[in-house]
């Protein structure tokens, strides 16, 4: 048994360091650390509310608008407030918007040029794949940035800039619609809607929606040679690489439900374990800071009642991201559980078959986009023009309030507690928080490091690829994880 | 300087307490997208933690190589404030798979680069990550907030003899980004280009007042009083665009936006200190009605007396437009007189 110390690993968003027990081949076991402490927590202490708006979104570049959506949610949640159904559309907008670019971003940028690495010189597959998703200077980058870039006019119209807007507010938005923005949108997702069907996937939204099933899944992927479009490539690849056998988690998956759309949600809240969906209730979270660089550690707590005190010197303690757990538990989070607790077919069909793993976590997301585009499109049209966007309420002088999103990479909440119209305690728990959550008080592993266990290594690697796949199949975002 | 061209001018990105949202940013760059700009300029990414293939082992021998010299450093990029806490010790942020604080490794870097560039107001002066209590103890490469007191210091001047080159901004915009690296790749970036808070002044030379598209608004003091109100946001909301240094209304975000287009106040984000500005960001402070932030270059006593001139003045139109939502009363227009 050796002990290795893996790191800085890129293409996540932010510093991150596993340290694997490497034996027999395989990942024995495994330690994620976040090495990086800010403190946003601390910063937030006494400021005036409002100013929320400003620090939150700061916390993460990549998660900007999912950071100031759950700050305005958890201000309203205080005031009372509610959105009018304009405010709600537009920021459903804004945060598919910010969603999409980010899977975008993750597929093409930071996760697919791992198939590139010289260690898959001799596969077969290996110089197609090499020069489309190359880092840096493969073929699809050049085609995705501009892409990308032309989506995110979306954010220019609807949010003035990205990342760190404050046009969302508790309230809806500060940015009314005309019509002919509402047309300048609905032919900004035309344009994006191209570009997924003539390269992402090669086929219409409709005809990738209407799979519902891993065997159809795979009949349609059989009709295609692999470098039909890159989802065929990356279906090979899962093929040939066996990346639905990487990456197996503990299957217990949460959601907390995203874009509200009438009395609903787009895509639902709830837990997903064995097969079955059950309610959640977020009175059962806690933060155990048994293995965190943190004092003040007896009993885990509730958000609402949480304290952020960094200690370097903590017994125990490995990294700076607190252990949340619900009811005790260790649950995944992400694009996959979204889809899963949501009970989109395809998605239930491939993890009832083969649970989390790499493969499965990389199809969600792209699903995902597909799915959102098409909730996208129809937002769009039901903006109304000249109608309010925005409700005002002023910021009560004793509360409390809660703002639970979804961010591209799941769950994302805030708690707050107001005490004399200042910020008493803000508390923020990240998605990455729930998957790169280091030991709780029992021993038990956080989601990534269990699912790091039994990683083979290929033969004379010290890096091993594997990890890579699996640690970024999660589409980590580490400044969030610690804020 | 032709020795230099033949060759690629290697960059090395290195991200510490901040965000990633300046990177985030820089890769919604248009006409060209950044990859292409970098190549037109003539730089190689050595690395870049968002987007290059080295992870680990690869990374950590790239780095013992420009340390000893071996792979020239032409330009180092820090993108987030350097962290000094807890104590001083750095250790706050770790470099991963290094064990040494990313802050000794600034240093280290700093000292070998031709040009130090800080990407972002936290590389810059501290920027949200020095905000409220400072809990982690950042700074800027040069800077600590307005004081030339960061990590590097006041004399710090990089091989090339220019100081630390300070993109400010939360984010920056992506051809401020773009341009800067341009202008460094094409050796024509002196410290004449740089303002007194060593920003390019390529951007720092504007306001972003200039181009807002609530200027009528301004020039009348119609004022918008609550969030999504269309009028000028100087008065009551917290807006500092007539004090703000950068090009955001003439240059715009994302396709067309910007903060104001987007109906929201500026908040000054390049300036040193901006994330403590000792009031709420979305109020304007005031004394006797009269803001304490006055528009930058302008006279106490003018302002006072042409704000109040204008105020007697001020159309119905705009009155009526600066507290709705959108354009209730629209502009006049006179019937052509046939001759």
């Amino acid at each position: 048994m050796s002990r290795r110390v893996v790191g800085p690993f890129n293409r996540v968003e932010g510093d991150l360091e596993v340290h694997l027990d490497i034996g027999d081949d395989r990942v024995q076991d495994a330690w994620v650390v976040s090495p990086l402490y800010r403190g946003f927590e601390q910063i937030l202490h006494g400021k005036d509310p409002r100013d929320a708006m400003v620090y939150t979104p700061r916390i993460c570049g990549i998660c900007s608008v999912s950071q100031s959506v759950a700050a305005a949610m958890a201000l309203a949640d205080s005031q009372g407030l509610a959105m009018p159904v304009n405010g709600e559309l537009a920021v459903n907008l804004i945060l598919a918007n910010e969603n999409l670019a980010d899977h975008l971003t993750h597929f093409y940028l930071f996760f697919m040029p791992d198939f590139a690495r010289e260690v898959y010189a001799d596969e077969p597959w290996y110089p197609d794949v090499a020069a489309r998703f190359r880092a840096v200077s493969g073929a699809a980058a050049r085609e995705v940035l501009p892409a990308r870039a032309g989506f995110m006019h979306l954010m220019g119209l609807l949010a003035g800039k990205w990342p760190h807007s404050l046009a969302i507010q508790p309230g809806g938005t500060t940015r009314s619609i005309e019509v002919q923005e509402q047309m300048r949108i609905s032919g900004i997702l035309f344009a994006f809607r191209r570009f997924l069907e003539s390269t992402l996937f090669g086929d219409t939204l409709e005809n990738l929606l209407a799979l519902d099933s891993a065997g159809q899944l795979y009949a349609w992927a059989a009709r295609f040679p692999p470098q039909h479009s890159d989802f065929c490539r990356f279906l090979q690849l899962a093929d040939a690489l066996r990346l639905d056998e990487l990456g197996q988690g503990g299957d217990t998956f949460m959601s907390y439900g995203v874009y509200p759309d009438g009395d609903g949600q787009l895509f639902g809240r709830g837990v997903w374990q064995a097969g079955r969906l059950a309610g959640l209730d977020p009175a059962l979270i806690r933060e155990d800071l048994s293995h965190s660089w943190m004092a003040q550690r007896r009993n885990p707590r509730h958000p609402y009642d949480g304290v952020t005190v960094p200690d370097a010197e903590a017994r125990d303690g490995y990294t700076w991201c607190k252990a949340p757990r619900l009811d005790g538990r260790v649950v995944e989070v992400g694009a996959l559980a979204r889809q899963v607790v949501d009970g989109q077919p395809l998605l239930r069909d491939l993890v009832g078959r083969s649970g989390g793993n790499v493969r499965n976590r990389v199809i969600a997301r792209l699903l995902e986009i597909a799915r959102v585009v098409v909730a996208m499109e129809g937002w769009a049209r039901e903006l109304k023009p000249g109608q309010p966007c925005c409700n005002h309420s002023p910021i009560p002088q004793e509360a409390t309030g809660c703002g639970m999103t979804e961010a591209a990479r799941g769950s994302l909440g805030h708690w707050l507690k107001i005490r004399k119209g200042r910020i008493l305690n803000y508390q923020i728990i990240a998605p990455t928080t729930w998957n790169f959550s280091p030991r709780d008080a029992n021993g038990t592993p956080g989601a990534l490091e269990q699912a790091l266990v039994g990683t083979p290594l290929r033969p004379g690697e010290t890096d091993p690829v594997a990890v890579q796949h699996i640690l970024r199949s999660f589409d980590p975002c580490m400044v969030c994880t610690v804020h | 300087m032709t020795e230099q061209r033949k060759r690629k001018l290697n960059l090395l990105w290195l991200q510490s307490g901040g965000c990633g949202g300046c990177t985030l940013s820089l890769l919604c760059a248009e006409s060209p997208d950044v990859l292409t700009a970098l190549e037109a300029a003539g730089i190689h990414l050595l690395w870049h933690p968002s987007i290059s293939e080295a992870s680990g082992d690869e990374f950590r021998s790239l780095l013992e190589q420009v340390s000893a010299g071996d792979t020239p450093l032409d330009i180092l990029c820090l993108e987030g404030a350097v962290v000094r806490g807890p104590g001083g010790s750095g250790r706050f942020h770790m470099l991963a798979g290094t064990g040494l604080p990313m802050m000794d490794w600034i240093e280290r870097l700093a000292g070998l680069a031709e040009y130090v560039v800080a990407v972002g107001s936290c590389a810059a002066y501290g920027g949200i990550t020095a905000g409220g209590s400072n809990p982690s103890d950042a700074c800027g490469l040069q800077y600590d907030r307005g004081e030339k007191t960061g990590l590097l210091g006041e004399t710090f001047r990089a091989r090339s003899a220019l100081p630390v080159v300070n993109i400010a901004g939360c984010p920056t915009h992506p051809n401020w980004v773009t341009e800067t690296l341009m202008q460094i790749a094409s050796g024509r970036l002196a410290e004449v280009d740089l303002d007194t808070l060593g920003r390019p002044r390529s951007y720092a030379d504007h306001l972003v007042h200039h181009g807002c598209p609530r200027n009528e608004f301004y020039e009348f003091k119609a004022s918008a009083e609550k969030p999504s109100d269309l009028g000028c946001m100087m008065e009551y909301m917290g807006c500092l665009g007539t004090q703000a240094h950068a090009d955001c209304n003439t240059r715009l975000w994302n396709g067309e936006g910007s903060c104001l287009r987007g109906g929201y106040a500026c908040i000054n984000c390049t300036a040193p200190g901006f994330e403590e500005p000792g009031h709420s960001f979305s109020v304007t402070p005031t004394i006797a009605g009269i803001p304490i932030g006055l528009p930058t270059d302008m006279p106490k006593a003018w302002f006072v007396a042409l704000a109040s001139l204008s105020k007697a003045a001020t159309p119905k139109r705009l009155k009526e437009n600066a507290v709705s939502d959108h354009i209730r009363v629209s502009p006049g227009s006179r019937p052509r007189k046939r001759s």
